[in-house]
């Protein structure tokens, strides 16, 4: 008997928390990869090392980290509490929030290297035909960067449709409400529901392969073109 | 209107580093940087643009101050209204011709759309007799055409001076008298100064009224004429 109740709130938590979490990262990752392409400053390696720590810490380290410092005694989390009366712990919002943290270097790496493959000739010309800074970043700058950061975002979807470990540190499992496809496999094998665990397991696999292709196709070829 | 400079500006690390250092005014309408390469001649074009910061110093356009280390001024590049084209071109590559000609018309947040009708963008098209590639991407173009399309692109916001970085390097010998050509009578049609870098001592010849020589990032007194050869042709051309 095929047991599926499990099955499709999961799936469709997976999709909101990863489809969240690419969202913020498009904005976090992308302005944090644009900083440190074109910005000097001291100390900006060091700063790219410790964004993308999340890349290489253990998924349980991570998580716990976000419960030091979203949890009701952490100073973001008591914060949050005390002006909102917002609590992220055991929450699908902490599943967004682990999830954005985990993947965020995926996006950071990629818009970094697509936003210095973009030559700065381009950039100078739109400012001396009249740009301002702002004008330069979306008329020129993103235009010619915007394929390698969208590989980056979709890596990014991928990463937090699996995320795991963070996950389960900070939003727990509670089926229908923080209960994601990843963390609903390990609950469905532990349970030895079988059937449940193939599904999720099924459609994670899919999932994954279709982003992985499209970032191949997005990927290779003409990044960013060279000038002419 | 003419430039007056009087700067300096240091690049580089303390294993490599290089100074430009120069003070002139230009004379006439047309005014030739010419030196080898690593002379600071971009260097030089990109600081006159609002490009590059010099570290003292100070820079006029006719009575208007654009640079002024002492005075704390730098009016910066895109109020300087200079038609720039650099070396390669820089075209835009997502862009059509007749999009990356009628870039610099808005300097809002989006670009000009494919089919951006204007009446400058238009006139420049014709002018350069771009009109059957105006929807063409960059790469698309023969050199000549990515040159002309650059010019067109420095021209439609009828700049107050022509700043050009090798605008000849980049095409084939055959085509680049021909350019030279064209650059003469369009100068002669916009009538705003000019100031084009090259290193190449046909240039020189056929635009240097008035040379300035650079050299390890500093002006050289111009050599003796003999190596400049003036046939009288050219001459005659005034």
């Amino acid at each position: 008997m095929l047991s599926l109740d499990p099955a499709w709130p999961a799936l469709a938590l997976s999709l909101k928390v990863a489809t969240w979490a690419t969202l913020l990262n498009a904005v976090l990752g992308v302005a944090a990869g644009y900083a440190l392409a074109r910005a000097r400053f001291p100390g900006r390696e060091l700063c790219d090392a410790l964004l993308t720590l999340p890349l290489v810490l253990p998924p349980t380290v991570l998580g716990y980290y976000l419960l030091v410092l979203v949890g009701r005694q952490g100073p973001l989390g008591a914060w949050l509490k005390d002006s909102f009366g917002v609590s992220l712990i055991f929450t699908w919002q902490g599943a967004v929030l682990a999830a954005t943290v985990v993947a965020f270097p995926l996006v950071l790496k990629s818009a970094r290297a697509a936003f210095e493959s973009v030559e700065p000739q381009f950039e100078q010309a739109a400012r001396v035909l009249g740009l301002g800074e702002w004008g330069v970043f979306f008329r020129v700058t993103l235009p010619l960067a915007w394929r390698g950061i969208l590989a980056g975002l979709l890596l990014t979807f991928a990463r937090a449709l699996g995320e795991f470990g963070a996950t389960l540190m900070v939003a727990g499992s509670i089926p229908g409400r923080t209960q994601t496809l990843s963390v609903a496999v390990y609950e469905a094998v532990q349970a030895g529901q079988d059937a449940t665990a193939n599904l999720l397991v099924a459609i994670t696999s899919v999932t994954c392969v279709a982003v992985l292709l499209t970032v191949g196709r997005l990927a290779p070829g003409r990044v960013a073109p060279k000038a002419v | 209107m003419q430039f007056e400079v009087d700067i300096s500006k240091t690049v580089g690390d303390s294993r490599r580093r290089f100074t430009l250092a120069v003070r002139f005014a230009t004379r006439g309408p047309r005014t030739i940087v010419y030196g080898p390469s690593g002379a600071g001649k971009s260097m030089l074009l990109q600081v006159l643009a609002g490009l590059k910061r010099p570290d003292r110093g100070q820079l006029r356009f006719g009575d208007e101050t654009l640079f002024d280390a002492a005075r704390g001024i730098e009016v910066p590049a895109r109020a300087r209204r200079f038609g720039y084209v650099f070396q390669d071109y820089a075209l835009f590559p997502q862009l059509s011709v007749r999009q990356n000609i009628a870039f610099g018309l808005s300097d809002g947040l989006r670009n000009p759309t494919a089919h951006v009708d204007h009446k400058a963008v238009n006139r420049w098209l014709a002018a350069f007799e771009l009109d059957g590639v105006a929807a063409q991407k960059p790469h698309e173009l023969s050199g000549g055409q990515r040159q002309r399309t650059a010019l067109a692109r420095a021209l439609v916001n009828a700049p107050r001076a022509l700043l050009l970085d090798e605008p000849f390097a980049a095409l084939d010998p055959e085509l680049r008298a021909r350019m030279r050509h064209e650059m003469e009578r369009l100068l002669d049609e916009v009538n705003i100064p000019m100031v084009m870098i090259t290193h190449d001592p046909e240039d020189l010849r056929w635009f240097g009224a008035d040379a300035i020589h650079l050299r390890d990032g500093a002006l050289e007194t111009p050599p003796p004429r003999p190596s400049v050869v003036v046939t009288p042709f050219e001459r005659a051309r005034g």
